[in-house]
């Protein structure tokens, strides 16, 4: 009988304030938006409150917020994903695409870069070749592994995120990584577009002066179904990327067995040495449709020469 | 006869108590000069570290290559010298060395200002101090930070303890002659002199808890500082992936650590007028001291390099390339030739362990000391496994701006500050040991 008055008296609450009540809502991940288009009044909705009670609100008040995953849900990761990556080495030209798209997506400035070009060459006597280089999201991470806090953390579905408002910035984990994925965030963010929603360690903006950012694999994009940014951004289709568990991959125009592409292609994973398990798979630049000197059209002479300079033999 | 050396030992007594709290009254005036000079240079490292604070990390020259930099090389060299103070009220006492007696004191007060402007410098290098909290909150003992915290709050517990147990009888002895002190000093040495009398009891507890601290310190003082290098060689970083660098980081430190004692015997000999207590002879056990210490490190050295230049592996060779003919070749040449092998050719002549020339090899070990962990820590991550492409400029390089500098400075001043108080406030030469060990003889045990 007292259940159910309090039940009562808490709809009587939700009803009358609704405005404020869905605020509270908001918590669980659904806030108020003032109605944008008309829905009939009095259709009403149940809706769980965060105290485990079921409510019944107005649809003409309720919208779906478009917010980003919570920080519990990012800590978890995407159930029965297993995220994977692979590169096709023999299809880049340095077209940067990748690069800019990125760098679009996530509000970076110039000089941030979450994947790089390198021009690499295995031996002198070997043809240079492009080598887009996104974060690993290694099995076996290493920066992971030195993180005080755990605010670079290890997700089920295979990724390494960043939660920017957990780190402390003591960039342990930039020298930890074999790789150099982890960027700085040395000052404050500049971007206006960063204002537009909440953070969330899935989408990575906005930044956070002082704390560290990297490639994220697009988990949001993920999560609405679509491949990352750099994958749909690539004019010649270089990057795969796919569910190890569907044992696909996809670069938005063709798609492929992983497990077939990677064993035929003679797929591998950059310095395996390291025993950092990548789940990002190169395969090797044979059959080049490009001659590595096309990717230094895009550049100025200064870019091109620095880049000859500092080849990279493949250690 | 027993009657006249019990006269005499009472009038040495009487004359090391006067001459050893001399320096705790109200004296010169240059002593607040020097302290003026340093609070400047520590009023310009907070300027800069409110830039840094108000403009974020980019007001430094790291960037996303030399992500760690002078605050990084400056707190494994200031963790360096706190491991003198083990070195002392340790391993020379356990060692029964008596000659080091009068020298425990200051090394445990340079331990203890060392350690604290290192843990100042390592909240310095953070790019967000505001939420240091998450250490405790979020801490995650895999990571070898946390050990980091740990054991340096648990060295500089021990060390405080150290300094303050060997000290309650001196405390006393203050409390009861320095009738002229000010009204702060005088409650300060009453509060915590906590009632000591020297009666047999009391000195049966001191003696027990002291002995058990000088035991405890040696693992931990080992630890603080290996834990240090493994912050580096938890990595695959060319030059810290090595199973060298605990050792290495240790024999450098007790190297540095000798020499900061005797710059601070120096200048504290002149300063208070003290020199029938920090002897010449003590300096010349200090230097032979200073010579075994260089030799270690010196033959750690050689191990740290001679494989790696040996096999001039991928980015190991080219980190070894750039320490050898690099860009940082003429710091490294400097370094290992004026930093280690010269203290080591100068020191075993006797000549060489005089006041004046120990002064200035110490001196320089100390230098060299400061630029081998710049060396140490830089160099290393300008040579990734995929190399620095594609990035500004300033990426590429690293020369500290004028914020670390100052801020290092800052650092260095708020460590003398530390000491200077503590001098003017502490007896620094024991007291009560001098006394007892002495006995009518004001003359330096053997050992």
């Amino acid at each position: 009988m007292e259940n159910k008055e309090k039940k009562q008296s808490r709809r009587k609450f939700f009803f009358k304030t609704a405005t404020a009540a869905l605020g509270t809502i908001g918590a669980v991940g659904i806030v108020t938006q003032s109605c944008k288009e008309p829905v009939e009044e009095g259709e009403t909705v149940s809706l769980l409150s965060p105290d485990g009670t079921l409510v019944e609100v107005d649809k003409a008040n309720i919208s779906m917020a478009k917010m980003p995953a919570q920080v519990k849900e990012a800590r978890a990761g995407i159930p029965n994903k297993k995220f994977v990556m692979v590169i096709d080495l023999a299809r880049c030209r340095n077209a940067r695409k990748c690069v800019t798209n990125c760098q679009k997506m996530h509000d970076l400035e110039p000089g941030d870069e979450w994947i790089k070009v390198f021009l690499m060459q295995d031996s002198n006597d070997t043809a240079p070749y492009w080598f887009p280089k996104p974060c690993f999201h290694c099995n076996q991470p290493p920066c992971v592994k030195v993180c005080p806090v755990g605010a670079t953390y290890k997700r089920t579905d295979g990724l390494v995120l960043v939660d920017n408002e957990r780190c402390i910035g003591c960039k342990f984990c930039m020298t930890a990584c074999p790789y150099s994925s982890r960027v700085f965030q040395w000052k404050d963010p500049v971007h206006e577009s960063q204002a537009d929603h909440d953070y969330s360690p899935e989408t990575s903006v906005p930044h956070q002066v002082g704390t560290v950012g990297k490639c994220d694999f697009c988990p949001d994009m993920a999560r609405m179904g679509k491949l990352p940014t750099c994958v749909t951004g690539c004019p010649n289709g270089v990057i795969f990327f796919g569910d190890k568990n569907e044992d696909i991959v996809t670069n938005g125009t063709e798609s492929f067995r992983f497990s077939e592409l990677v064993y035929e292609r003679a797929g591998y994973h950059f310095m395996a040495e390291l025993g950092t398990e990548p789940n990002v798979y190169y395969l090797p630049p044979v059959d080049r449709l490009f001659d590595y000197e096309t990717g230094f059209k895009t550049l100025t002479s200064e870019q091109k020469e620095f880049y000859e300079k500092s080849i990279v033999k493949k250690h | 006869m027993a009657k006249d050396k019990i006269f005499l030992n009472d009038q040495f007594n009487q004359k090391v108590e006067k001459d050893l709290l001399a320096h705790l009254l109200p004296n010169k005036k240059v002593g607040n000069i020097f302290i003026f000079v340093l609070l400047a240079f520590i009023l310009v490292g907070i300027y800069a570290y409110y830039r840094q604070l108000r403009y974020g990390l980019i007001v430094t020259s790291m960037r996303d290559y030399t992500s760690w930099g002078v605050y990084i090389s400056n707190f494994v060299f200031l963790v360096a010298i706190s491991l003198v103070g083990s070195l002392f009220s340790s391993i020379l006492k356990l060692s029964k060395a008596t000659w080091s007696t009068p020298l425990t004191r200051i090394s445990e007060i340079i331990a203890i200002a060392a350690i604290i402007c290192a843990s100042v410098i390592i909240i310095v290098d953070m790019g967000r101090p505001d939420r240091f909290i998450n250490v405790l909150i979020h801490g995650r003992i895999q990571s070898p930070i946390i050990w980091d915290v740990i054991i340096i709050t648990t060295y500089l517990t021990i060390s405080v303890l150290l300094l303050y147990i060997s000290l309650i009888p001196d405390l006393a002895i203050c409390r009861d002659k320095l009738t002229d002190a000010p009204g702060w000093k005088k409650w300060f040495y009453k509060v915590f002199s906590i009632n000591w009398h020297g009666t047999p009891e009391q000195n049966n507890i001191l003696h027990k808890v002291s002995f058990m601290l000088s035991v405890m310190v040696i693992p931990v003082a080992f630890a603080i500082h290996t834990v240090t290098s493994w912050l580096f060689s938890t990595t695959w970083r060319p030059g810290w992936d090595s199973t060298n660098l605990g050792p290495y980081f240790v024999s450098g430190a007790l190297m540095a650590g000798a020499a900061v004692i005797i710059v601070a015997m120096y200048f504290i000999r002149n300063a208070l007028n003290i020199k029938e207590y920090l002897t010449d002879k003590l300096f010349d056990h200090m230097g032979k001291l200073l010579v075994l210490l260089s030799l270690v490190y010196l033959y750690f050295n050689i191990n740290e390099y001679l494989g790696p230049a040996f096999k001039m592996v991928g980015v190991e060779g080219e980190h070894i390339i750039e320490l050898f003919f690099g860009k940082y070749a003429s710091m490294y040449w400097l370094v290992q030739v004026f930093g280690l092998v010269l203290p080591i050719v100068v020191l075993v002549f006797a000549w060489g362990r005089k006041p004046l020339p120990m002064l200035i090899i110490s001196i320089l070990v100390l230098l060299g000391a400061w630029f081998k962990r710049f060396l140490i820590v830089i160099p290393s991550l300008q040579h990734p496994y995929l190399p620095i492409q594609d990035v500004d400029e300033s990426y590429r390089h690293y020369i500290p701006s004028w914020e670390e500098w100052a801020i290092t400075f800052a650092s260095f001043a708020g460590c003398l500050l530390i000491i200077t108080f503590l001098v003017k406030l502490l007896p620094v030469i024991p007291i009560w040991e001098t006394k007892k060990e002495e006995g009518n003889e004001p003359k330096q045990q053997e050992v």
